[in-house]
């Protein structure tokens, strides 16, 4: 067995590699689009600086619309655009195209639901000192929610990894994929195992790691 | 300082129309404390937010020191804001702030430039008594001190006015003291107007030069807070002043008294004279007193005496005009038996 898993070492490598790949940069997108869409939920709420009904009910729509298509009919969704955003619709990269996609909603609505845990009072006290939108967005709203945005990264990063596996069924690589191939199509119990426990050390560890970020810039 | 005209507030909610504000005219002068009292729901909130225009009024007008409130542009209310300090009942600290940044942030939003923030911040930590906190965040401190970094956050940008939104409701009695200490200290070192609501007539008659009673969105009376204390017209005022002067004597008292048992109130200027003595000369009774204490209102004393006469029924009533005409207040709780 031991035998085994050094034979697929390499191959595991790469695969983790991958994984980190497609996870990464759903995070990092999720972060550029995700988080702005997640604030402007929040501030176009009714009561709040930039309350606007119209803006609020299409993002919110829009958001949902995304949020409830399973990932594996989403992947397939977006197999065009994909194809024509990165020119293939296999491997690592290609499918880092539809779990960013997911990946902004998700994350928009964990950053709005954790703005709405400030106080609004808070933000009533930065208005009345005659502070701009900008800077409340910047020095109140962000710093305050910092704890809710660093958890929230952790929750879909965790949920990446599992929509990476799924993108692993069409060819996406990263670990999932390497499952399915050796685990599923070939009966390769060893692999699947190690694929498993990878995974399963893998989330352990972000978990671990962004519990440990949140806490640490938690004043409250 | 402060001009309000014919300022309504009506809430939309779902059952209808709410009215926050109906209708209210005030004057608030420059460099006076000026305190509106009312129970819970009367419109203190409503009126106060409307007057840095934390909520837009439906209709009137919001003049403050000769501007047009209403008339800005977003960018020329910001400017306004900065020149009027609030502070809040629940404080409303940025948790993920250091008391250093907390003041900060508000001199940020003036556009002042970072080297100049932190020699301001520290004269105004020493100001409120925080010197050494500046590094502590909020979730460190007591309620009284996360109202003194409130405060100098509100005063950051040199206002001329402070409003101040229940402000010690959420302070024990001691802590409430030191703070209307600093508000007072404030008023009159800095000369900054300051308004403040509350429904503690304690607080109004601690430091408020002139009050206003609110009720059901209406300023129902209004003046010096001496004359509202001492002479007080409406009977929900009257209720206030009894939280703060009222003494209720046992009842087994009240029924042992044979005699006439009357309440005197003595004013800051009267309380000298001696008018009791006068009247029990001149008259044929003799007088017992039953209680008595001297209030101060923003420093200035009122007495309040309550005695019982005994004599002749007619001898007691000439004796009751006697002082009647001499003091603004006597009221018979008891006639004689
Ligand atoms: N944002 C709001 N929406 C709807 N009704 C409100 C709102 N704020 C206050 N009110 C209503 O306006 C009235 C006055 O409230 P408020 O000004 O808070 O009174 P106070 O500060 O004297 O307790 C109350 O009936 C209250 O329910
Ligand atoms: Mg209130």
């Amino acid at each position: 067995m031991l035998d085994r898993i050094i034979e697929i070492l390499p191959e595991l490598n790469v695969a983790f590699y991958e994984t980190l790949i497609m996870v990464g940069i759903g995070l990092l997108v999720a972060l550029i689009i995700g988080l702005p869409v997640g604030i402007l939920l929040f501030v176009t709420e009714r009561g709040l600086f930039w309350q606007n009904r119209v803006a609020k009910t299409i993002l919110g729509v829009i958001v949902n619309l995304i949020r409830s298509i399973p990932f594996i009919i989403l992947l397939v969704f977006l197999l065009p655009f994909t194809d024509f955003l990165v020119g293939t619709t296999t491997g690592a990269i290609a499918a880092s195209v539809s779990l960013s996609v997911a990946a902004i909603p998700f994350y928009a609505r964990i950053v709005e639901s954790a703005a709405r845990e400030i106080d609004k009072g808070v933000i009533e006290a930065a208005i009345a000192v005659g502070a701009s939108p900008w800077l409340i967005i910047k020095d109140i709203i962000l710093p305050e929610t910092k704890p809710g945005l660093i958890s929230g990264l952790t929750i879909t990063a965790i949920s990446l990894i599992g929509y990476s596996a799924m993108a692993g069924t069409i060819g996406g690589g990263g670990i999932g994929d390497l499952a399915i191939r050796y685990g599923y199509y070939r009966y390769d119990d060893t692999v699947m195992f190690t694929t498993v426990i990878v995974l399963i050390v893998l989330v352990q560890f972000i978990q671990y790691l962004g519990d440990f970020i949140a806490k640490t810039v938690n004043k409250r | 300082m402060i001009v309000i005209k014919e300022l309504s507030k009506i809430y939309k909610a779902k059952t209808g129309h709410v009215i926050g504000v109906d209708k209210v005219n005030l004057e608030v002068h420059k460099g006076e404390i000026y305190g509106i009292v009312g129970y819970s729901g009367a419109g203190k909130s409503s009126l106060i937010r409307c007057m840095n225009i934390l909520e837009r009024p439906t209709s009137g007008k919001v003049i403050v020191d000769g501007v047009d409130l209403l008339r800005l542009s977003p960018k020329g209310l910001r400017k306004a804001r900065q020149s009027m300090g609030m502070i809040f009942q629940g404080f409303y600290l940025a948790s993920a702030k250091t008391v250093f940044d907390n003041v900060a942030f508000a001199l940020k939003a003036a556009g002042i430039p970072t080297e100049k923030r932190k020699k301001r911040v520290l004269e105004l930590l020493k100001l409120v008594g925080l010197a050494d906190k500046a590094e502590q965040y909020p979730a460190q401190l007591s309620g009284g001190q996360k109202q003194r970094v409130s405060i100098a956050r509100a005063l950051a940008n040199n206002p001329k006015v402070l409003l101040c939104d229940e402000a010690t409701s959420a302070l024990d009695p001691s802590t409430t003291k030191s703070i209307l200490a600093l508000l007072k200290k404030i008023n009159h070192e800095l000369g900054i107007t300051i308004v403040l609501i509350t429904h503690e007539m304690e607080v109004v008659k601690e430091i408020c030069d002139r009050c206003a009673v609110m009720q059901d969105g209406k300023i129902i009376e209004q003046g010096a807070t001496y004359e509202i204390f001492s002479n007080p017209k409406e009977d929900l005022t009257k209720q206030f002043i009894d939280t703060v002067l009222n003494f209720d004597l046992p009842k087994q008292l009240l029924e042992q008294c044979k005699g006439m048992i009357l309440q005197l109130q003595f004013r800051g200027d009267l309380a000298s004279d001696p008018i009791v003595s006068d009247m029990l000369q001149a008259h044929k009774v003799s007088a017992n007193i039953l209680h008595g204490k001297v209030e101060y209102i923003k420093e200035k004393p009122l007495g309040i005496f309550i005695m019982e006469l005994l004599g002749d029924l007619d001898e007691m009533e000439r004796a009751r005009r006697y002082v009647e005409e001499r003091l603004q207040q006597v009221e018979v709780i008891q006639h004689a038996r």
